[in-house]
C-alpha cells in the first residue's frame, strides 16, 4: 500500500512539475482574489484587520476548489484511473496520495504566500503566526474534502458547480475555526480551542476522507 | 452472466471459461457490450445478473492482491501526456507491484518496435506509437497471467500487429490466458483463437 501510495504521490508531483502554468493558477487566483478586498473596502486599516481572517479563509477555499475540480478527471480521460483502480492493494491508498500531491502544489503555496497576504491587510506578527498555523492545519482538509467531493461528481455534466455546492457546507467548520483564530489573536485571546478543533477536523477527514473517495471512485467509474 | 449498461441491457445467459493457454478472441456488432464484459472480467464493475470467477471462486471472495494476475490493456492508452515512456510504463508497472527496471522496459519497448521513444514525452508519439508504447506492458518480464485486451490492434500498423501477435502467441505457449476485442481478423493459428460472439447472446429490443 504503501508502493502504491508514493508511486501516485510521485506522479502526480512530477506532472505537476511539468505542468507549472497549471500549477500556480490556484496560487494567483488566491493573491489576486485577496489583493481585490483592500481596492474595494478601502485602505481603512481597522476595517482591513477585521475582514482579513475571513477574506484570506474564503479565498483559499475558492482557490482549493477551482484546483481540485480536476483531481481525477484527467485520469478517467485517458484511462489511467482504471489502471489505479486495478491497483492490487487497495484504493485508499490512490485517494490518500491524490490529496496529499494535490495540497503540497495547490495547499502548500497559498501557506507560504499567506504572511505576504497578511500585511497587505495590516495583521500583526501573532495574527500572521495565527493565520499560517490555521491555514497549516485547515488546508488539507479542504484538498481532503475536496478529492472527496471531485470523486463524487466525476463524469457529471455541471459537475464543478455540484462539486463547489458539495464541498463548501462541509467545508464551513475549516472556515469558522481557521478565521476564528485569527481573529481571537488578534483580540487578545488564545486560540488554543481554534487549533484543536482543526486538528481534530484534521485527523477525522484524514481517517474517513480517503476511504469515501475510494468508494466513490469505485461507483463513479461503474 | 447478464449485463446492462445504462439501464440498457446488453446481453444474457453468456457463460464461458477462459483457461489457461488459451486466447478468446471476443466478437460482437458495436454496442453489443464488448468493453463492458471486458470491464466485469477486471472487476471495474458488477454483472446485473451472475458472477464472475477467478480460479473458481467469485471475484468478490478472491484474495485481495488476485489483480497481480490481471493485465487489462483499454481502449484509453493510460499513458500520460506529460510524462516520458519510460516513466510512464515504470509507472504502470509499479501500480502492478512490479516496478520495471530501466532495460526492461528498454527491451519490451524494443519488442513493439518503439524503443527509441522511451524518452520521448508522450505528448509528441503518433496514436500509432502510444498504443505500441501501452502494448509494451505485455512485454515486460513477469506480466500478469490473464490478459483483457480492449481493441489492441487499433491504430497498429502491419509490423505493429505481427509484433502482438507474436506476444500472444509466447503468452499463450507459457500458459498465458488472453481475452482480447477486435474488429480486425485475428489472423494466427497456434494457438487457434476460441471465439465468443456476443451477438449469440444480445437481448432483442
Amino acid at each position: 500500500m504503501r508502493a502504491l501510495f508514493l508511486a501516485v504521490l510521485l506522479r502526480d508531483l512530477r506532472l505537476a512539475a511539468r505542468r507549472r502554468v497549471d500549477a500556480l493558477l490556484p496560487l494567483v487566483f488566491f493573491m489576486v482574489a485577496v489583493s481585490l478586498f483592500p481596492l474595494g473596502v478601502g485602505p481603512e486599516t481597522q476595517t482591513l484587520r477585521h475582514i482579513a481572517p475571513g477574506v484570506v479563509w474564503v479565498c483559499a477555499l475558492l482557490a482549493t476548489m477551482l484546483s481540485v475540480q480536476h483531481l481525477y478527471a484527467g485520469d478517467q480521460a485517458d484511462g489511467s484511473l482504471e489502471q489505479l483502480l486495478l491497483a492490487p492493494q487497495s484504493a485508499v491508498a490512490v485517494a490518500a496520495a491524490k490529496c496529499v500531491a494535490h495540497w503540497l502544489v495547490s495547499g502548500w503555496p497559498l501557506i507560504l504566500a499567506a504572511p505576504v497576504v497578511g500585511l497587505w491587510f495590516d495583521l500583526s506578527p501573532p495574527a500572521l503566526g495565527a493565520l499560517v498555523l490555521g491555514l497549516l492545519l485547515g488546508t488539507p482538509v479542504l484538498s481532503l474534502l475536496g478529492g472527496l467531493g471531485a470523486a463524487l461528481t466525476l463524469g457529471l455534466r455541471s459537475g464543478g458547480m455540484l462539486l463547489i455546492l458539495i464541498v463548501l457546507p462541509l467545508a464551513m467548520p475549516v472556515l469558522i475555526f481557521g478565521a476564528g483564530a485569527v481573529s481571537a489573536v488578534e483580540s487578545g485571546q488564545s486560540a488554543a480551542g481554534h487549533y484543536s478543533l482543526l486538528a481534530a477536523l484534521l485527523i477525522a477527514t484524514a481517517v474517513g476522507a480517503p476511504w469515501a473517495t475510494s468508494a466513490a471512485l469505485r461507483i463513479s467509474t461503474e | 452472466m447478464g449485463a446492462q449498461r445504462g439501464g440498457r441491457p446488453l446481453f444474457k445467459n453468456l457463460d464461458f471459461t477462459l483457461r489457461a493457454g488459451q486466447v478468446i478472441w471476443l466478437r460482437g456488432r458495436n454496442g453489443r457490450g464488448k468493453t463492458s464484459l471486458l470491464r466485469l472480467l477486471a472487476g471495474l464493475s458488477t454483472p446485473a445478473r451472475g458472477v464472475v470467477q477467478c480460479d473458481g471462486k467469485p471475484l468478490d471472495q478472491c484474495p485481495p492482491d488476485w489483480r497481480r494476475w490481471l493485465l487489462y490493456v483499454a481502449h484509453a492508452n493510460a499513458l500520460k501526456d506529460d510524462l516520458t515512456v519510460l516513466e510512464a510504463l515504470r509507472f504502470l508497472g509499479a501500480l502492478q507491484g512490479r516496478t520495471p527496471s530501466v532495460s526492461e522496459i528498454q527491451q519490451a519497448l524494443d519488442t513493439l518496435g518503439v524503443g527509441h521513444m522511451h524518452q520521448a514525452l508522450v505528448r509528441t508519439l503518433s496514436q500509432g506509437q502510444r498504443r505500441r508504447c501501452a502494448l509494451a506492458r505485455l512485454a515486460l518480464p513477469q506480466a500478469a497471467a490473464i490478459w483483457l485486451l480492449d481493441e489492441p490492434f487499433d491504430a497498429l500498423d502491419r509490423e505493429g500487429v505481427t509484433a502482438l501477435h507474436g506476444l500472444l502467441q509466447e503468452h499463450a505457449r507459457y500458459g498465458g490466458s488472453t481475452l482480447l476485442t477486435s474488429h480486425q481478423d485475428v489472423t494466427f493459428r497456434d494457438p487457434m483463437p476460441d471465439t465468443v460472439d456476443l451477438d449469440d447472446f444480445a437481448i432483442s429490443a
